[in-house]
């Protein structure tokens, strides 16, 4: 496909979804979202890109491989799940902890939320991964 | 203790510190190691002979009863002193013999992660305990079998002993399981206690020949004792700590842990005398004809081991005493034994005694212990082992239960052994020398240190006996007999049927002898014969069972795992569709007058969207059709979602949908054209199964709503969601809080679906 507008545009929207993303991501403990619907929506942003160029070139703009999203978002669910293990003994117990930021207002910070976070970079690894593995078998042209 | 055995493991990582310069300090290292527990054990002998017991207890898992229970009593102490003592004289000796081989600090963990398991094993108040390092040591005796891993035999013969001992572990912990059941603890205090309890309840029968089953494969008893001659493959410092002085005698101890619990019915006394008798005989039968002289070793061992199960299965306190002192015969001159056999092997490069001869004059000193080793194996005066044999037999005389045929297996077992002993040093030592390979390395004190200590020892307890007796097989008889018991041990007991006995086998050895040395021809012949009438050959009906066991198992995974994935989604389909109906059908109850409220108009327009696109999908003959009226199907079901209210719902499927329909798009390119493959039969079948299925799911969405449970979970979550997990969005909250565990499962089976992906179509060659 060699649609130049397509091409344009999804540049543009692709940050856009990605920033929407992070937004879904922040909210979704109070609002709807959260790290799962955040994850896709970033793998959508690759999907969208890839559409209007092509895979490869979409898989040359990421900063981080699909295997390192999955990776880091294990990592993350580690480092959530592990200090309820050692500071209320049990497996998983949610840790909070409330900082303050200027502009943004008082702001509770917790282990859960790191959780969440893991989920949104494991959700955009796998769905990079599929994407990926899909469309290399079908040269998209 | 417990620093004791944090010390064993913490050294056993030692070799894998040095580079290869001083690869050579290791062995004296550990040897070291081994003599400062040994010296700890010995300065304990005057305090546990005083009747006293060091118990440790770390709770380990206090909710099940198990705990890390560490004891040293008289009977731990007997074991522990012969591991730790033989442990420097094999380390040493290790030093000298695997000095030109390469991966020493591999081997040297293995052998001292195996001294640390067998200490943990024999030092174990907790038969959970127990049994965990009973298979770690299984295991280590695997790995150090197949140390010479590019030796097929060597691997046959190092899986082989895994196999057979693992089995045996598992079925004895099927034993401990069915035991422990009954009195609710796996302590062996408490098993001791209650011993009265567990002999007449109904588990007794079940619960004695599982331990038996495990008992009889880890020491090598008829008719599993094959694996021992095989595990002759390993390096030589292996078979003479493992497979003759430690490992092997594992059974043995965990015989005389549970006799006071477990002994003095028919069942233990007749089943282990028998399975004893049998052993010792076949043992000590095999051992003749064998050219191998480590074979030869190894068949005495298992004749050796026969005995010692036929003593704890006398059970008396006489028989009990007698297997205490054979297991210090036996250690001393079979491990000795074993170690100049290696030594041998070095020097000469063989370990055919048909082509050795002469060797006495070339190795004097090796000549001196291993004469003194052969004579305490064949029982002669002044040696330990002809006290342990007079002791023998005497509690065999005494015995009340005991048949003849035990004695006499027991004197044609015995004579055997005379004659084997001799043969060997005959052989080997004397005669006239072969054109051998001449020494191939000089001598170092190394390898003559440890059979010298231990036939020297023989020799000594042989004329005082009494230093052994009161200071280790008492206390040990003390902790088995649970009861006081003094221990007197002679070199002489006078002119009693024992002693007429005793003439009579060595006698009868002597003869054996005498036919056997005169012509080689003799035990050609009766080597040939035995081929003959014993045309079962173990290994070979151990590799069969085994071949038919695979055969089988491969069939019925064939049967379940055929690979065709159409079939896989239709067992699961029909399966749970069977379950589904069956719970609607038991489920009574229903309400659906208000569920088909299909206002406002456009929710009833939505789902008739919804319908026809599904019918459409079905029908339709172009893919790309399917794919998109599936994807209407999907966008219809986030707009209910939306509409009522479900916003989290909607966003994914939405997005789900989108990406979905991207990836089929991609793939639908490479597929060839639409085309009918199935025959009409078996899409009839297809549709009746489809239609039981989604109708099943229909039917259970509709009743749902009429199960009402007093108290919904969601009333809780609700609840707490903000006060508690600190969180308004309660589906975020559920997933990442109060549900995390299914969370984390769910990101799991992600993370591993698409490394399926990956891997399926990475591979496929395109």
């Amino acid at each position: 496909m060699n649609s130049v507008i397509l091409q344009v545009a999804s540049k543009h929207v692709r940050w856009i979804l990605v920033l929407f993303a992070l937004i879904a991501l922040y909210r979704g403990h109070n609002f709807p979202g959260g790290g799962f619907i955040g994850g896709l929506l970033v793998g959508l942003s690759v999907v969208f890109y890839s559409l209007a160029y092509d895979a490869q070139k979409a898989k040359q703009s990421l900063k981080i491989q699909p295997e390192g999203y999955i990776a880091l978002g294990l990592l993350f669910i580690l480092v959530s799940i592990l200090p309820g293990l050692f500071l209320k003994q049990y497996f998983m117990a949610g840790i909070w902890t409330s900082i303050h930021i200027p502009f943004l207002g008082e702001i509770k910070l917790g282990t859960p939320f790191l959780f969440d976070i893991g989920v949104f970079f494991a959700v955009i690894g796998v769905t990079l991964i599929s994407f990926f593995t899909f469309s290399n078998i079908t040269k998209w042209k | 203790m417990q620093t004791l055995l944090l010390v064993y493991l913490v050294s056993a990582f030692f070799p894998f510190l040095f580079r290869r310069k001083l690869l050579k300090f290791i062995p004296f290292f550990l040897a070291f190691v081994h003599l400062g527990s040994f010296s700890f054990f010995l300065s304990k002998v005057k305090w546990i002979a005083d009747g006293n017991v060091l118990s440790e207890t770390v709770a380990w898992v206090p909710q099940l009863g198990i705990n890390f229970d560490l004891v040293l009593n008289g009977l731990s102490l007997a074991f522990a002193l012969l591991i730790t003592g033989t442990g420097v004289l094999v380390f040493l000796y290790a030093h000298a013999y695997m000095k030109s081989y390469k991966n020493l600090s591999v081997f040297y963990f293995y052998l001292f992660l195996f001294s640390a398991a067998m200490l943990g094993l024999v030092l174990s108040g907790n038969l959970i305990q127990l049994f965990v390092f009973w298979e770690l040591t299984s295991y280590l005796s695997f790995l150090l079998i197949s140390f010479f891993h590019e030796k097929e035999t060597a691997r046959n013969a190092a899986f082989q002993s895994l196999f057979l001992t693992g089995f045996g572990g598992l079925v004895m912990l099927g034993g401990i399981l069915l035991l422990g059941s009954v009195i609710g603890s796996y302590s062996v205090s408490d098993w001791v206690n209650q011993s009265g309890l567990l002999k007449s309840h109904q588990f007794y029968l079940p619960g004695v020949v599982l331990i038996f089953v495990g008992v009889f494969t880890k020491s090598a008893q008829f008719p599993f004792h094959f694996w021992l001659p095989g595990a002759m493959q390993a390096p030589t410092p292996v078979s003479s700590y493992l497979h003759s002085a430690t490992m092997v005698k594992a059974g043995i101890f965990m015989l005389a842990l549970l006799s006071p619990v477990l002994g003095g019915t028919p069942l233990w006394t007749y089943t282990l005398s028998m399975t004893g008798a049998i052993t010792m005989f076949l043992g000590a039968y095999f051992a003749i004809t064998q050219t191998d002289i480590k074979a030869i070793l190894a068949y005495t061992t298992i004749s050796s081991l026969g005995v010692l199960v036929l003593l704890l299965g006398i059970d008396t306190a006489l028989s009990v005493k007698a297997a205490m002192l054979f297991l210090y015969v036996h250690a001393f001159y079979k491990a000795a034994l074993f170690m100049i056999a290696g030594f041998i092997d070095k020097k000469t490069g063989t370990r055919d005694w048909r082509n050795l001869g002469g060797l006495a004059r070339s190795m004097p000193v090796t000549f001196v212990f291993a004469l003194l080793a052969s004579l305490s194996m064949a029982g002669l005066p002044p040696m330990l082992g002809f006290l342990g044999k007079e002791l023998i037999y005497e509690a065999k005389v005494q015995s009340p239960v005991i048949a003849p045929y035990v004695l006499v297996l027991g004197v044609a077992g015995n004579a055997l052994m005379i004659t084997v002993a001799l043969f060997f040093l005959y052989k080997v030592f004397l005669g006239k020398p072969k054109n051998q390979v001449e020494i191939k390395v000089k001598t170092d004190w190394a390898y003559i240190i440890g059979p010298g200590l231990l036939a020297l020892l023989s020799l000594f307890f042989g004329l005082f006996p009494a230093v052994l007796g009161e200071t280790i097989i008492e206390p040990a008889l003390i902790s088995i007999l649970e009861r006081d018991y003094n221990v007197e041990l002679k070199l002489w007991h006078g002119f009693n049927t024992v002693f007429f006995l005793s003439l009579f086998t060595v006698s009868l050895g002597f003869i054996l002898f005498y036919v056997v040395s005169r012509n080689d021809s003799v035990l050609e012949k009766w080597r040939a014969f035995n081929q003959r009438i014993f045309s079962v050959r173990f290994v070979d009906v151990f590799n069969s069972i085994l071949k038919g066991f695979l055969d089988f198992s491969k069939r019925k995974t064939e049967l379940v795992q055929h690979g065709y994935h159409r079939f896989y989604i239709l067992t699961i389909f029909l399966v749970a569709s069977i379950f589904l109906w069956y719970q609607v059908y038991v489920t009574i109850g229903w309400n659906l007058e208000n569920i088909f409220t299909l206002r406002p108009f456009y929710v009833s327009r939505l789902v008739l969207v919804i319908i026809l696109s599904t019918i459409f999908s079905v029908v339709s003959k172009s893919r790309m059709a399917t794919i998109i009226s599936m994807g209407v199907v999907g966008y219809g079901i986030a707009l209910l979602f939306m509409y009522y209210s479900a916003i989290d719902l909607a966003i994914t499927q939405i997005i789900v949908e989108t990406l979905i329909l991207v990836m089929f798009v991609l793939i639908l390119q490479r597929l060839p054209l639409f085309a009918r493959l199935s025959s009409r039969t078996s899409r009839i079948r297809d549709f009746f199964i489809a239609l039981s299925f989604g109708s099943a799911m229909t039917v259970l969405a509709l009743k749902s709503i009429n199960v009402n449970f007093n108290h919904p979970i969601s009333d809780y979550m609700i609840e707490n969601s903000y006060t508690n997990a600190f969180g308004q969005n309660v589906v975020n909250v559920i997933l990442v809080d109060f549900r995390a565990l299914d969370t984390l499962g769910e990101v799991t089976v992600l993370v591993v679906a698409a490394l399926g992906v990956y891997v399926l179509l990475k591979t496929r060659k395109t």
